[in-house]
């Protein structure tokens, strides 16, 4: 494991008293020496001796492409939603490596389960984005079908899905896919608020006593709406899963190459009947919770600032350029494809209609109950009355 | 026909679900070695493995969302919640995810999952352990709630909630676990009356008394006894509780002209209280008396040495039937 220093206190500098409040960052700095980073800031490939990466130019670009445009598509959405398009939207702004490096690092056999900010990791399972405008424009609940990309639907509710995901890897195991070749996993996502639900606990406990082929992808924004991590743990969140009995690594979240290589070896493993991992990605949340959120309220701008110099997007561009592997005319044509993707995704959800109001009374159970059939009859009566009205007038 | 306690009708129901389908589990706390603090899974680890009956962390919510997981795959687990106050940390697992999933997806996604969970009380149980929280399942959407009142219903109708693929919520009235009967283990399910449907258990012309679960047993007692007293009681067990089959409801106050709902829930907010609506709503002209309910005061289960004055008996039921006629 690359934790040189796992066992040494938890919480090193001044530690908190029960009566005043935690240091802020518990063990949270960037640059600690547990984080696996093959890409800095700046732009310069470096080795660890745990994760080596054969990555090739085409690749390299092939996730800049996916960064840069899925950058694109949360920008369009923010748009649309202030012009009223959407109800509310959950940015990915500054979590792009996160998604793409853990996303691209899947098989189509492998099975995500996302929370609601997954947008990136749905750009790589091939789901259309106009789907998730669908959710936040408010036309229906997902309503995709999650065997379609191996990409279950949004959870809402904090948490949730760890378990749906654990339970799906002790599928996997029953149907003996675990192991061999072909082996397959499951991944699930979910932030550092999620961590202190107790279904997240559950979830590291079923699968840890189970062995269970799955891998928790932790995005670690530093935010939880408006509570900063120290409200959620006084332990770096990775290792947690010491305590569960399964590894557990932090990963640099805006460092696509690194993202890739730890989710892939961790999905490896998984595959291989060697368990869950615990993946702890430290990024940052660069924009609001949601766009009903006003972080100027709760945070410094100048952590902000100095997040932004950790661009996950900009590092892979002044790699590319430092090793001039890329031309500059391949940058002004992935910001062109950006571009027209976007420009598709808002022309879709402008263009996108509302449900048929009578169609609500769908798929509450696999047939329709006799009070639910009244229900919808009467409905559908009420509704006509309106229009006979009308006629009449 | 063999003569089964309830427990064991559904340990012989259940070992027929298993047998039905290979990808039909059964998960829960104590389920395996143990069978179950209830026996109900007696023997079926050791007949179908560890890995088709799973002995669960101790962790209610782990359990349900750990099962949508494997219905996500393919499949169909049976889950035990232990005891009725248990279910309250799966709670959320049951009512924001397992219900609404098919509607999320539209219909993509199916959840095949039974909930069973031993409900009531009159066990002299202490807390928690004698609850009847139906009436919260009943009131959302995307799921089926049933109880069985009897072996030959619990046999068939824990089959039939294990083919379905809605979820269901499946109680069993913990009280009546060991009362025995008949039970036909030969015949298929095909000639079984749906799960969805009520059954008459009793011809009568006076009052319709609707009842479910432990208080099916009460309540047959209830009519023998008011029959002595010269009124002839229509008893129903509704079987399901979500959906409620109206059909069957209508159709025998409209003949009586009287509804008494008992169960052994608070009746504030309960089962009766939607039912009485219903009634008088759909059957208004032929009411000779207001929709009475019995059931438990609106206070916490009280104190196992209490309970026989908190749970509906025999004489409440009787009472009911003469302010019934009061009217």
């Amino acid at each position: 494991m690359a934790v040189k220093d796992a066992g040494r206190a938890a919480r090193p500098g001044k530690r908190a008293t029960d009566d005043g409040p935690p240091a802020r960052e518990p063990d949270g700095r960037a640059d600690s020496p547990e984080l696996i980073q093959l890409l800095t800031p700046e732009g310069e490939r470096v080795e660890h001796p745990d994760y080596p990466l054969e990555i090739s130019a085409e690749e390299v670009k092939a996730l800049y492409r996916d960064l840069v445009i899925v950058r694109r598509i949360d920008f369009e959405a923010i748009a649309l939603q202030r012009q009223g398009e959407l109800g509310i939207w959950a940015s990915l702004l500054g979590q792009e490596a996160a998604q793409i490096g853990s996303g691209r690092a899947l098989t189509p056999r492998d099975m995500a389960f996302p929370t609601y900010r997954e947008h990136g990791v749905a750009w790589c399972r091939g789901l259309d984005p106009v789907k998730l405008l669908e959710l936040y424009r408010g036309v229906s609940h997902g309503g995709w079908d999650p065997t379609a990309h191996n990409f279950h639907l949004y959870t809402i509710v904090i948490g949730s899905q760890t378990l749906h995901a654990t339970g799906y890897a002790m599928g996997i195991q029953r149907d003996g896919a675990v192991g061999g070749d072909d082996g397959e996993a499951a991944i699930a996502y979910f932030g550092d608020g999620a961590t202190s639900q107790g279904d997240v606990n559950e979830a590291f406990i079923w699968a840890s006593v189970n062995n269970a082929p799955i891998v928790f992808f932790c995005q670690n924004n530093q935010w939880a709406i408006s509570e900063p991590l120290e409200r959620q743990t006084r332990t770096p969140l990775y290792q947690r899963a010491k305590g569960f009995g399964f590894p557990g690594v932090r990963v640099d979240g805006n460092d696509v190459l690194a993202c890739l290589a730890v989710t892939r070896k961790a999905m490896q493993a998984a595959r291989e009947g060697q368990g869950p991992t615990l993946i702890e990605a430290f990024t940052y949340r660069m924009g609001a919770h949601t766009t009903t959120d006003d972080p100027t309220r709760y945070r410094l701008s100048a952590e902000l600032e100095a997040w932004k110099l950790k661009d996950p997007i900009e590092r892979v561009k002044q790699y590319l350029i430092r090793t001039e592997q890329a031309e500059m005319s391949f940058f002004d044509e992935i910001e062109a494809e950006a571009a027209a993707v976007g420009s598709r995704v808002r022309v879709a959800c402008q263009r996108m209609p509302d449900p048929e109001p009578v169609s609500m009374f769908e798929h509450v159970l696999t047939a329709e109950t006799a009070q639910l059939a009244a229900e919808r009859t009467g409905f559908a009566a009420y509704l006509d009355s309106f229009e006979a009205e009308e006629a009449t007038r | 026909m063999t003569t089964l306690t309830l427990s064991r009708a559904l340990n012989e129901g259940l070992r027929k679900a298993l047998e039905a389908n290979d990808k039909a589990l059964i998960m829960g706390e104590d389920v395996g070695k143990l069978g179950g603090v209830f026996r109900v899974t007696d023997g079926l680890q050791k007949d179908f493995g560890e890995a088709r009956v799973i002995d669960t962390p101790l962790a209610e919510s782990g359990i349900i969302g750990t099962a949508i997981g494997l219905a996500l795959r393919g499949y169909r687990p049976i889950c035990e919640i232990q005891f009725d106050g248990f279910i309250f940390p799966a709670f959320d697992q049951i009512v924001s995810q397992l219900a609404k999933m098919r509607y999320r997806s539209r219909g993509s996604v199916a959840l095949p999952i039974v909930v069973r969970v031993p409900f009531g009380g009159g066990i002299g149980a202490v807390e928690h352990h004698s609850e009847s929280p139906e009436a919260l399942f009943a009131h959302t959407p995307g799921l089926r709630v049933v109880a069985c009142g009897d072996p030959a219903d619990a046999y068939t109708m824990i089959q039939q909630a294990a083919s379905s693929d809605d979820p269901v919520l499946f109680f069993e009235p913990k009280r009546r676990y060991w009362d025995k009967a008949e039970v036909d283990t030969e015949g298929g399910l095909a000639a079984a009356l749906p799960m969805d449907k009520a059954r008459v258990l009793a011809d009568g012309t006076d009052v319709t008394v609707l009842c479910y679960g432990p208080m099916v047993r009460t309540c047959v007692e209830a009519a023998v006894a008011a029959a002595g007293d010269g009124r002839s009681v229509e008893v129903i067990d509704l079987r399901s509780l979500a959906p409620l089959d109206t059909e069957t409801i209508f159709a025998s106050v409209r003949k009586t002209g009287r509804c008494i709902v008992v169960h052994e829930a608070v009746v504030t907010g309960g089962l009766g209280a939607e039912i009485a609506a219903q009634v008088s709503q759909e059957c208004f002209y032929s009411l000779e008396a207001p929709v009475l309910r019995v059931g438990a005061y609106t206070t916490p289960y009280p104190p196992s040495r209490l309970e026989e004055y908190y749970l509906p008996d025999l004489d409440r039921i009787l009472d009911a039937v003469d302010r019934s006629f009061g009217y």
